[in-house]
C-alpha cells in the first residue's frame, strides 16, 4: 500500500472495476426488469379488473355477474383453440416430417421458408382474408355438412354463414401451423443419427425408421410444440374479431350463425365503445385470459424442458 | 447360407467429391475380413457401401460393382432395404433403441418383417440371438428392462445380438470395439471368432492388433495425399500382411504402429 | 454357442439371396400422378365440375391408387411407406393453401386501391371515395420505432446479463424462464396492461401512441432476448479469453469484442422482432385507438397504424362499405409487403453476417 507504484495504474484498476460493476448492473437491471414487467402485467390487469368483481347487470353486459359474463367467452376460446389445434397437429406434424426427412436437402431449407412465410403474415390480414375469402367460399361445405351430418350435434346447422366458430378455428390453426412445425422440426432433426442408422441397417423402409426412431425420441417435443400453439391460438385476437358472427350462445354447434365468442376478440370490439365499469369488466375477461394462456405456456415450456434433460 | 462379396472398381462419392476409389477385392465366405488404415481413408465409407448404407447420407453415390451371390447390389432392381436385412451391421457407438426393452430391442429387425409373431417363436429367436451375442447369461433376468441400462460392451453386444436376430448372410461391424473398455472388447473378439462359422463378417477397425488376432484376411486403405481420395493399397491374407506386406506403405504403417 | 443355422427358418429357394424385390419402377409416382389428374380431368368433363373438386378426386385416386398399386407388386411394407410419403407431402400442401390464397386475394383485391394519391393522403374527412393511408403508415412507423427503442436496449442488455453474467444461476435461469412464457403472452392482454397502466397514472380515457409502443415493447423484448441470446452463446469462448489474456476488462471485452462478433446474428433478430410487431393490431386498438388524420406526436393523441386502419374500416359496413373494403385490402397490401421485405432484410442480413461469425 505505501509502494510508491505509479497512482495512474491504480486508478485505470479502480475505473476498470467501476466500469464493470456499472455495465454488470445495467445489464443485471434489464434483466430484472423484464420480470418486473411481467409481474406488472399481471398486478395492473390485477388493479384494473378487480372493479369488475361486483360488476352486474347492465355494466356486466347484461348478466348478472362476472362469472357469467366471463364463462360463454372462455368457452369459446377454449372450443375455438381445441378445434383449431385439432386440425393444426397433424398437419404440422406432416409438414415438419417432409422438411425433416421427406424433402431432398435443398428444397427442404426453402420449404421451411414457405412454412415461416405463413408466421410472418400479420393477423389482421388472416382476419381480412378468413372474412373476405374463406367464409364465402366454405359455406357451401357447411351447407353440406348440416344436411348430411346434421344429426351430428356439431353439424347440426342451419349453415346460413360462413363466418362460424369452425371457420375462425381454422384460420387459428392456420396462424398456429407455423409455430407448431417449427419446433417439431427442430426436434425431429434432433434425432441421434445412430438411431436412424441403426433402424435403416436391421432393413426399415423410411416410414418404419421414423416410427421405430424419431417418433418416439420426440413426443415430449411434440407435445410442448402443441401446448405453445395452443397458447396463441388461445390470445389470439383479430383474426376471431373479424371472422367471427358472435351471438355469445355457448354450443357446440361449429357452423350455424350462433357462435360464441372468444375472450380477446370480445374485448377488442367492445373496448372502443365501454366506458366506466365496462372497462374493468373487460380487463378483468382479459386477466382470465393471461392466466389461462400463461398457464398453458408453462407447461409447454415445463414439457419442453423435461424432455431435454432427458434426452 | 453366408455368402462371398466380390467388388469390382467401386468407386464412392459424397456428392462431387471423390471419397474412395477403384476398390476391388473378394471377400470370403464364413471367414473374417479386417480393414485397417489411418483415419479418413474411407475404410468406414467403403463398409458402408457393402450393404447400401452409405446413400442414406444426402448426396452419397457410388460407381462400379458389389456382387452378393450372383446379384450386383447397385443394380436397380435390387431393393435396398432388402439389402441392408440381409446383410447387417454393427455400428462404431453401441446404438440400442432408448425406448424399448431388451427384449424389443432384438427383435425389432423381426417385428418389422412379420406383422404378427407367435410368443414362443419370438422368446426363441430372443433367446437364441442373445446366446449368439455371448449375452444371454448376464441379461435372461431383465429382458424387460431398458437396452440403454446396460453397460457399453453389453450394449454393443445387444446390438450384434439385434443384427444376428434377423439372420442375415453377412455382417458389417464399423469399429465396434472402438468406444468399449478392454475387458468388453475381448468379449466381442471372442464372439467374432464364433460368428465366423456361421456368417461372414467384415470388420473395420482402428486397431492393429486386433486386425492381427480376429481376422482372415486384411485390407489396407490409404490416402494417397491429403484431399486425394482413398484407396486400397494392398488385400492379403492377414498372416502375410503382418510378416511380409507386398507394399512398402503397408509395412511402414503395420511397423510404425508396432515399433 | 448354439448352431445358428438350426433348420427352423424355411429358407428360401435353394438358400439364393432375394435381394430382388419386385419394385414399381421410379416414375411410378409420377404417372400415378398424371393418371390422377387424367381421372379428374376426365370427371371434369363429364360432370361439368370446377377445379377444386376435380383437385380432389385427383388427390383421392392418387391416394388410394399409388399404395395399392405398391401393395400388389412390392407388399404391404413398401405400400404402407408410399401411404405415408403421400399423406406427408399432402399436409405440406394443405398448408401451402393458405399462404397461397393469401397472397393471391391480398395481391387481387389490393392492388387497385395502390395509388400515389393512397400514399399521400389522409383518411381525413374522407368517407366515401378517394383517401389514403399516409397517416397510417406514418403511425405505424412512429409506433415501431418507439418500441424498437424501448426494446432493443433492454433485450440486449437483459441477453448480455443471461450470458455473460448471469451463467445459469437462479436469477438467470428464472428470466430465462419468464422470457419464455413472456413470448406466449396474448398480444390484446399486452395492450390491456398498458391500459390499465397508463390509466392508473393518467387517468380513464387515455389513447397515445407511446402506449401502444410500450404495449408492443411487451411483445418485442422477449423476441430480442432470445435472438440476442443465441447469437452471444455462439462466440467462442476463446475470442473472451483472448481478450482478457490482454488485460481488457471484462464489459470492455463485451462492448469491443462479444457484441461486434454477434452484431449480424442480433440485427437479423431485431428486424424480425420489427416485422413481427408492426403487424400486431389488438394492443394498438386499445392503447392508442385510431383516428383519420396526420398525428405525429407519440404523446398526445390517438393515432392511426396501418393493422388498426384495416380492421375499423372492415368492421365499420354502412354505407361506404365498399370503398372502405377497397382500402382495407390496399392497407393490407402494403402492410404484407412491409411485413414480407422486412423478413427478406433479416434473411439477407443474416447471410451477410453468417460467414463472419463463423458458428
Amino acid at each position: 500500500m505505501a509502494t510508491t507504484e505509479p497512482t495512474g495504474v491504480i486508478d485505470t484498476e479502480t475505473s476498470t472495476k467501476r466500469g464493470d460493476a456499472v455495465f454488470a448492473g445495467l445489464a443485471r437491471s434489464a434483466g430484472i426488469l423484464i420480470m418486473v414487467a411481467l409481474a406488472g402485467v399481471g398486478i395492473f390487469l390485477l388493479v384494473e379488473g378487480a372493479p369488475a368483481i361486483s360488476a352486474s347487470g347492465e355494466q356486466a353486459y347484461g348478466k348478472d355477474n362476472i362469472v357469467l359474463f366471463v364463462w360463454p367467452l372462455l368457452y369459446g376460446t377454449l372450443l375455438a383453440a381445441l378445434i383449431a389445434m385439432i386440425i393444426a397437429t397433424p398437419l404440422a406434424v406432416g409438414v415438419a416430417l417432409v422438411i425433416s426427412h421427406y424433402a431432398p436437402r435443398r428444397v427442404a431449407r426453402s420449404l421451411g421458408y414457405l412454412i415461416d412465410l405463413l408466421a410472418a403474415v400479420p393477423s389482421v390480414v388472416y382476419g381480412l382474408w378468413g372474412r373476405a375469402v374463406l367464409a364465402p367460399a366454405i359455406l357451401p361445405v357447411y351447407q353440406w355438412l348440416s344436411e348430411t351430418l346434421g344429426w351430428l350435434p356439431f353439424f347440426e346447422g342451419p349453415a346460413t354463414t360462413g363466418r362460424t366458430i369452425l371457420t375462425a378455428s381454422i384460420v387459428l390453426a392456420v396462424m398456429a401451423l407455423p409455430i407448431i412445425t417449427a419446433i417439431c422440426r427442430e426436434v425431429f432433426a434432433q434425432t441421434p443419427r445412430m438411431h436412424e442408422e441403426a433402424a435403416l441397417a436391421l432393413g426399415a423402409t423410411r416410414w418404419e425408421m421414423i416410427r421405430m426412431t424419431v417418433f418416439p425420441y420426440a413426443r415430449s417435443g411434440v407435445i410442448s410444440a402443441v401446448m405453445l400453439g395452443l397458447g396463441r391460438a388461445l390470445g389470439e385476437t383479430m383474426a376471431v374479431a373479424m371472422v367471427l358472427s358472435v351471438s355469445g350462445l355457448v354450443t357446440i354447434n361449429l357452423v350455424s350463425g350462433q357462435n360464441p365468442s372468444t375472450i380477446a376478440a370480445n374485448i377488442a370490439l367492445n373496448f372502443g365503445n365501454a366506458s366506466g365499469t365496462k372497462i374493468n369488466v373487460l380487463i378483468f375477461s382479459g386477466l382470465v385470459l393471461f392466466v389461462v394462456s400463461f398457464a398453458v405456456n408453462f407447461l409447454g415450456r415445463w414439457i419442453a424442458s423435461r424432455g431435454q434433460v432427458k434426452a | 447360407m453366408a455368402k462371398s462379396i466380390d467388388v469390382s472398381d467401386l468407386n464412392i462419392y459424397y456428392g462431387d467429391f471423390l471419397a474412395v476409389e477403384g476398390v476391388n477385392m473378394t471377400i470370403k465366405a464364413r471367414s473374417v475380413t479386417a480393414f485397417i488404415g489411418p483415419s479418413g481413408c474411407g475404410k468406414s465409407t467403403f463398409l458402408r457401401s457393402l450393404n447400401r448404407m452409405h446413400e442414406v447420407i444426402p448426396g452419397a453415390r457410388v460407381e462400379g460393382k458389389v456382387v452378393v451371390d450372383g446379384q450386383s447390389l447397385y443394380d436397380p432392381t435390387i431393393d435396398p432395404v432388402a439389402v441392408r436385412r440381409q446383410i447387417g451391421m454393427v455400428f462404431q457407438r453401441p446404438n440400442p433403441f432408448p425406448t424399448m426393452s431388451i427384449y424389443d430391442n432384438v427383435l425389432a429387425g423381426n417385428r418389422l418383417n412379420s406383422k404378427r409373431m407367435r410368443k414362443s417363436e419370438a422368446d426363441a429367436i430372443v433367446e437364441k440371438s442373445l446366446q449368439g451375442a455371448n449375452l444371454w447369461n448376464e441379461v435372461k433376468d431383465r429382458l424387460d428392462k431398458p437396452g440403454m441400462g446396460l453397460s457399453g460392451g453389453q450394449q454393443q453386444r445387444l446390438c450384434i445380438a439385434r443384427a444376428i436376430a434377423v439372420e442375415p448372410q453377412v455382417l458389417l461391424m464399423d469399429e465396434p470395439c472402438s468406444a468399449l473398455d478392454p475387458i468388453s472388447t475381448s468379449a466381442i473378439e471372442d464372439l467374432i471368432h464364433e460368428l465366423k462359422s456361421s456368417y461372414t463378417i467384415v470388420i473395420v477397425t482402428h486397431n492393429m492388433q486386433q486386425a492381427a488376432r480376429v481376422s482372415d484376411d486384411t485390407g489396407f486403405f490409404n490416402l494417397r495425399a491429403a484431399g486425394k481420395p482413398g484407396q486400397l493399397v494392398e488385400f492379403n491374407p492377414t498372416k502375410k500382411m503382418f510378416t511380409n506386406p507386398d507394399n512398402e506403405s503397408t509395412e511402414a504403417y503395420i511397423s510404425g504402429r508396432f515399433g | 454357442m448354439t448352431d445358428l443355422q438350426t433348420p427352423e427358418a424355411p429358407q428360401l429357394p435353394a438358400a439364393t439371396l432375394s435381394l430382388t424385390r419386385p419394385q414399381l419402377p421410379r416414375w411410378a409416382p409420377l404417372l400415378a400422378g398424371v393418371v390422377s389428374l387424367g381421372v379428374g380431368g376426365l370427371v371434369a368433363l363429364i360432370a361439368g365440375w370446377g377445379l377444386v373438386p376435380v383437385a380432389i378426386v385427383a388427390w383421392v385416386v392418387f391416394f388410394v391408387g399409388l399404395p395399392a398399386w405398391s401393395a400388389a407388386v412390392e407388399g404391404r411394407r413398401a405400400s404402407i411407406d408410399r401411404l405415408v410419403t403421400t399423406v406427408a407431402w399432402t399436409t405440406f400442401g394443405l398448408a401451402m393453401i393458405p399462404l397461397v390464397s393469401l397472397v393471391y386475394e391480398v395481391i387481387g383485391n389490393g392492388h387497385s386501391a395502390i395509388s400515389w394519391a393512397f400514399f399521400n393522403n389522409s383518411m381525413r374527412g374522407v368517407l366515401g371515395e378517394g383517401g389514403g393511408i399516409y397517416h397510417a403508415i406514418l403511425g405505424t412507423v412512429i409506433i415501431t420505432a418507439c418500441a424498437t427503442v424501448i426494446s432493443v436496449p433492454i433485450g440486449v442488455l437483459a441477453a448480455i446479463y443471461l450470458v455473460e453474467y448471469g451463467k445459469k444461476n437462479r436469477l438467470a435461469r428464472t428470466i430465462t424462464f419468464l422470457v419464455d412464457v413472456m413470448t406466449g403472452i396474448p398480444s390484446i392482454v399486452a395492450g390491456l396492461f398498458a391500459f390499465a397502466l397508463f390509466t392508473l397514472i393518467f387517468g380513464p380515457g387515455v389513447r397515445f401512441g407511446i402506449g401502444g409502443a410500450i404495449a408492443l415493447s411487451v411483445l418485442m423484448i422477449p423476441i430480442v432476448v432470445r435472438a440476442t441470446e443465441e447469437m452471444l452463446k455462439l462466440v467462442p469462448d476463446e475470442l473472451r479469453e483472448a481478450s482478457y489474456a490482454l488485460g481488457v476488462p471484462k464489459w470492455r471485452t463485451i462492448v469491443k469484442v462479444v457484441l461486434p462478433t454477434a452484431l449480424g446474428g442480433i440485427i437479423t433478430g431485431v428486424t424480425l422482432a420489427i416485422a413481427r410487431v408492426a403487424g400486431e393490431t389488438a394492443p394498438l386498438l386499445i392503447i392508442v385507438g385510431t383516428t383519420t388524420s396526420v398525428n405525429l406526436n407519440p404523446f398526445d393523441g390517438r393515432m392511426a397504424t396501418l393493422p388498426v386502419f384495416i380492421f375499423s374500416s372492415v368492421t365499420t359496413g354502412g354505407r361506404y362499405e365498399a370503398f372502405n373494403t377497397e382500402r382495407a385490402w390496399g392497407a393490407a397490401l402494403v402492410l404484407v409487403a412491409i411485413v414480407m421485405l422486412l423478413n427478406l432484410l433479416a434473411r439477407f442480413i443474416g447471410a451477410i453476417f453468417a460467414p463472419k461469425t463463423g458458428r
